[in-house]
């Protein structure tokens, strides 16, 4: 059951792709990566459960995290043109 | 099949519906900021149902506890990264989309 | 240095780092110990602000009506992803988008980020931007728009920022 989860999971991120490819701005790429990321965050707990390796979790959690300062962190610099 | 299982395939199913929405959503709507509805609601929610489900069907455990801090990062981080992304979006002057096809703002 | 927010941080991360390690032996406990105060130290004015020590009755005041918000706020985020697929799935798209903006008076940030996520997260309205208490939204529908601006949800995060 979880592996079927996880492919409904990948395919509707594929989906998603066809928006971060095609645009046609670029928040439209960023929100459309955004989703992708918070996807993957999905697909990782899953593996934990399919796999049975708790480790999978933690690196969730902080790709969790990751994922969301990224999305900030781009939107800075297409905003200023730079992080600072 | 018990009630455990029964509640948390359940789960399952109605995340990923809402999942494949926000997916299906992201690629039909005409613009930037409807795409934004599909994004910040349904994936919002599609991801929060497939975790509970995974809740569970743990039960009470350490792995529950971390299932539960990811659920509750996203409620916070996932509607703030939309708006975000909305903000930037709307201070660069990108015009809406109209039913009459107008780009007024 | 402010003594209650160092505090604050450092109970909640020490119960943090414990609930993520899930091991009880002496080494990660006392290393917990270490980081926690490590980073309570060097940034406790991130996690709850410069809070003082008469001020905790009140902010916990707070946090408790915020959980007795959020039943409200689960069933208006199921009615809205209804809405949203609805509106995706239905071959027309029965959408009509439009931006609209109203004052608010909250003045706490806590109000003011519960308002805004919850518009985000509530039927078919996404918080664009706030400038002076003003809200820009983006609404998909004239519905929607409607039952943005009577006001119900103002109410009731109002109500969470208390006096």
């Amino acid at each position: 059951m979880f592996l079927q989860v996880a492919l409904v999971i990948v395919f509707s991120s594929i989906i998603a792709l066809y928006r971060a490819i095609s645009g046609p701005t670029i928040y439209d790429r960023v929100l459309a990566v955004n989703v992708i990321g918070t996807k993957t965050v999905l697909v990782l707990v899953l593996v934990e459960f399919i796999y049975e390796r708790p480790e999978f979790l933690d690196i969730a959690l902080v790709y969790a995290i990751i994922n969301f300062i990224g999305t900030i962190a781009f939107l800075k610099y297409i905003e200023k043109g730079g992080l600072t | 099949m018990d009630l455990v299982n029964v509640i948390s395939y359940s789960l399952f199913a109605i995340g990923s519906f809402f999942l494949v929405v926000a997916a299906i959503g992201i690629v039909r709507l005409p613009d930037f900021y409807t795409r934004m509805h599909a994004a910040g609601k349904s994936d919002t929610l599609g991801q929060s149902l497939i975790l509970l489900g995974l809740i569970i069907h743990e039960g009470a455990s350490f792995i529950s506890i971390k299932i539960f801090f990811i659920i509750l990062f996203i409620f916070i981080a996932n509607p703030t990264a939309t708006h975000a992304v909305a903000k930037a979006a709307f201070l660069s002057e990108l015009a809406p989309w109209k039913k009459d096809g107008g780009k007024e703002r | 240095m402010n003594k209650v927010s160092f505090t604050m941080s450092f109970v909640i991360l020490y119960t943090f780092w414990i609930l993520l390690s899930g091991y009880f032996d002496f080494v990660h406990l006392s290393l917990g110990v270490v980081s926690a105060l490590l980073v309570s130290y060097t940034s406790h004015h991130l996690l709850t602000g410069d809070v003082r020590a008469e001020d905790v009755s009140i902010e916990m005041k707070r946090i408790i009506r915020f959980f007795l918000y959020l039943p409200w706020l689960f069933y208006q985020i199921t009615l809205a992803n209804i809405d949203v697929a609805y509106r995706v799935l239905h071959p027309k798209m029965p959408i009509d988008p439009r931006i609209l903006r109203f004052k608010t008076d909250l003045k706490t940030d806590i109000g003011l980020t519960t308002l805004a996520n919850s518009i985000t997260l509530t039927p078919g309205t996404v918080t664009i931007d706030i400038k002076d208490g003003e809200f820009f939204v983006h609404a998909i529908s004239e519905e929607s728009a409607e039952s943005l601006l009577s006001g119900e949800m103002q109410m009731r995060v109002k109500n969470i920022e208390g006096d």
